[in-house]
């Protein structure tokens, strides 16, 4: 039984001056259906949902949208054909209430007056057919992330949509969170509407999404049904060779000897936090898990000194420390890998180098001049070690892939001899080949003796790589799980406040 | 088609831009008059850029901070008539004025600096405030009338030749880029400065005071203005407390000329130097070729718009 086509490309290519993103892509979607799209970083996948969107032209190729051929979409038009695209950043007033959001630029009038009443009534209308209890009058920014994207796609659905391009979706939610976000997306999709998924995680696309197309290097390799393949095919078909494992091994034992304390919190509270106390080991990977908003990330910007805290003291190898800036936490030997890596991680318009070598630049200069050959020396060593892929190091960081900008920041803060490392979610947004060499990395760390703490939202991460797991849940500690017990079902139901 | 062309445009406006202006610019006004291709025109332009070129060389450290300085006309005024006076009223050696002027113009840079930091007030507001502030103290202190019998050896600053052909000003304007260059390009203190104005958040959470460097970059400009100050009252002969209303106009429009872009992070001081000679060979073009004054504060907004145009359009571009 053939579906009716909702969207077809054909041989659809991109260059920029000479340089050739997206070669010569077909592909088809179906009506109501939900069809992933995925590659590592820089396959093609975001240039391709542009042209679908319209956002660019392509360089050759054509596009039919319900059997309108188009060669040249523009927003307009795609808009007009039913093509909406929700971004991974939400393009939502958080001042306005969730219903006056769904109405900007299309409100519903009675003569110079909005008609609060009727807008109040469609939105509840629209909620109430994607089967989510939201309150309209809440105003988005006491709503949470997981609320404002289904609020962007109610305004979609608002606008009569036919084909939704969801990037990456589920990468900032909880697991309950996205729970209900595949009900949604499994209703819209029994009322016919196609979606495009994009994601890194595999697991979630086997879960939801009827077929698949594998992009690379800008060129398709292949569209197939979820059923019958499995995740070591894609994968594969992803990067082109055999992924050994995903995962590096542990050792039987948890190999750090757990007896040389290196960090130590007490009863750290602020607004976010209530009484978080810890230990972190020499040689330990220790996890937090929790939902998002329960204090992961507060706990790790209030032990490197980013947000300040009311009470609570912190020990670094037995002496009692203030941390009340990150230069002191520095000092102190602490480095943060920020969960936001664009807000907080690099400088995207600088060279790499300047990104790398930031945090010790000073140690690099002699009186106030940089020493340029010190600075080389400690650029090659890095570069060499983490295998980041670049052109020259004077090239600025926003033209690598999400990978190897992610490697920058851990290059940044390997050079500076820091021995307690904070990585909050090391892996977002990153392919899978990048993913692993992040893995095998925090496993070196460890080996030579430095402590880490992994945040993530991740449950394979958290349980694969941590000795310890401490879970949070509204700004508490509820558990502290040993590798050997931990188990999915353990975690959750301690990071749900049970 | 039409596309790829105004790509090409803004590419080549990138690399060659501003050189490119730069010689459209002299070729148009050698041949518009008889009077500019003169040598001793070039020197009244060369004296006439080094004052805007000095204070740009701190504007290009404000811009970089994503920040804006508008009371460098104010202070230049001020510092100016000070100096002035310490002179002529009393009788200060010439070392002594200086370090007096560089005191309190960093002053005047470590108000709007606090205010912006540590008040978050925006730079734009601040500095305008402290335009009109600076511009009464001015007034306070002159009472309004130019102040006159400056000495030789002060009149020399403005007005004197090293070696009988370089007018002293340039001299301290090249120095004073050379300075900009070492200090932005080379020292730590640069790459700080570069990285607090690509991304704040990302320098505080690297270890930098980030607070700390956006006010040095305000006492920077604030500075630069002070000893333009001192400059362009030797060379007026007089102490003036009406000059310097279009002053900040044409550090701005120098600096962003020179390919520093607002949003901050981004620029090369030493292309800045080139965009105030863009600047100084404008306004004295169009004086040698008669144009009237008013005409004259218009094209200038307009060159001024033009080349914040282009700079955006090139981040655009690149997004």
């Amino acid at each position: 039984m053939d579906k009716e086509s909702m969207l077809r490309i054909e041989n659809l290519t991109k260059s920029y001056s000479g340089t050739v993103v997206l070669n010569s892509v077909s592909m088809e979607i179906k009506k109501g259906e939900i069809h992933a799209l995925i590659g590592e970083n820089g396959a093609g996948k975001s240039t391709l949902c542009k042209m679908i969107a319209g956002a660019i032209e392509p360089t050759k190729g054509t596009i039919v949208i319900r059997g309108n051929a188009y060669e040249r979409l523009t927003p307009k038009k795609a808009k007009e054909e039913g093509v909406t695209m929700v971004y991974q950043e939400f393009n939502l007033i958080s001042e306005m209430t969730v219903y006056e959001n769904l109405f900007v630029g299309k409100e519903v009038r009675k003569g110079v007056f909005t008609d609060k009443k009727k807008m109040m009534e469609m939105s509840r209308n629209i909620f109430r057919e994607m089967g989510v209890d939201i309150d309209c009058t809440e105003r988005i920014k006491d709503i949470s992330v997981a609320y404002c994207q289904l609020v962007e796609i109610a305004k979609a659905l608002l606008e009569d949509s036919r084909l939704l391009i969801l990037d990456e979706p589920t990468a900032p939610l909880t697991t309950k969170e996205i729970e209900i976000l595949f009900r949604v997306l499994g209703k819209l999709k029994d009322r016919g509407i196609s979606m495009i998924y994009i994601s890194h995680r595999l697991e979630e696309i086997f879960q939801i999404c009827d077929r698949i197309t594998v992009l690379r290097d800008g060129s398709f390799i292949e569209s197939l049904d979820t059923e019958g393949t499995t995740k070591e095919e894609l994968i594969r078909l992803m990067i082109g060779r055999e992924l050994s494992q995903e995962f590096p091994k542990r050792h039987k034992e948890a190999d750090y000897d757990g007896t040389e304390t290196v960090l130590k919190v007490e009863g750290l509270t602020n607004s976010k936090l209530k009484n978080v106390s810890f230990e972190l080991k020499r040689g330990e990977i220790l996890g937090i898990a929790g939902l998002v908003g329960a204090g992961r990330t507060e706990t790790a910007r209030a032990v490197f000194g980013a947000d300040s805290i009311t009470e609570g003291e912190i020990y670094i190898r037995g002496k009692r420390v203030r941390v009340k800036s990150p230069l002191q936490a520095i000092r102190q030997g602490i480095g943060l890998i920020p969960e936001d890596r664009k807000r907080q991680g690099v400088m995207l318009l600088q060279p790499i180098s300047d990104n790398i070598s930031l945090v010790v630049i000073k140690e690099l200069s002699k009186r106030l001049l940089v020493n340029n050959k010190k600075e080389k020396e400690l650029l090659d060593k890095e570069i060499n070690m983490l295998n980041i892929k670049l052109a020259s190091v004077k090239q600025p960081v926003e033209s690598l892939s999400g990978g190897n900008q992610q490697k920058v920041v851990l290059a940044k803060w390997l050079a500076t001899k820091c021995d307690i490392l904070i990585f909050d979610e090391p892996t977002r947004g990153i392919d899978v080949g990048a993913k692993k060499e992040i893995y095998d990395f925090l496993f070196q760390l460890k080996k030579e003796g430095k402590s880490v703490i992994l945040i993530s939202s991740e449950m394979s991460e958290i349980l694969n790589l941590s000795d310890r797991i401490l879970v949070m849940y509204e700004g508490r500690m509820t558990g502290e799980i040993g590798y050997k017990e931990a188990t999915q079902e353990l975690v959750l139901r301690k990071a749900s406040g049970m | 088609m039409k596309k790829e062309k105004s790509f090409r445009f803004i590419e080549f406006y990138e690399k060659f831009g501003i050189i490119f202006i730069l010689v459209i610019e002299f070729i148009i006004f050698s041949l518009a008059s008889a009077n500019f291709l003169t040598i001793d025109n070039l020197f009244l332009v060369g004296r006439q850029v080094s004052f805007t070129g000095i204070a740009a060389v701190g504007m290009t450290m404000v811009l970089l901070m994503g920040e804006i300085d508008i009371s460098v006309g104010s202070i230049l005024a001020f510092t100016g008539c000070l100096s002035a006076e310490l002179v002529v009223k009393y009788n200060m050696p010439l070392v002594i004025v200086f370090v007096i002027i560089i005191g309190v113009s960093a002053v005047f840079g470590l108000v709007s600096g606090t205010l912006t930091t540590v008040f978050k007030i925006p730079s734009l507001i601040c500095t305008l405030a402290m335009q009109i502030i600076i511009k009464g103290f001015t007034y306070l202190m002159t009472g309004g009338s130019s102040i006159s019998g400056l000495t030789d050896s002060y009149k020399f600053l403005g007005q004197g030749f090293i070696l009988g052909i370089i007018p002293f000003p340039l001299i301290i304007m090249v120095i004073a880029f050379i300075c900009g260059y070492i200090v932005l390009n080379k020292t730590y203190i640069g790459r700080r400065i570069y990285a607090v104005g690509g991304n704040k958040e990302a320098a505080r959470l690297s270890g930098i005071k980030t607070n700390k460097y956006v006010i040095s970059t305000f006492v920077m400009s604030a500075v630069t203005a002070g000893i333009a100050g001192i400059l362009m009252m030797a060379r007026l002969g007089t102490g003036q407390p009406s000059i310097g209303s279009d002053f900040a106009m044409d550090v701005l429009t120098a600096t962003v000329l020179g390919g520093v872009i607002l949003q901050g992070g981004k620029g090369f001081v030493m292309n800045v130097m080139i965009g105030s000679f863009i600047i100084g060979i404008l306004s004295n073009g169009l004086v040698m070729c008669g144009v009237l004054e008013y005409w004259q504060w218009i094209i200038k907004g307009v060159v001024f718009l033009f080349a914040v145009a282009m700079s955006n359009l090139s981040l655009l571009r690149k997004n």
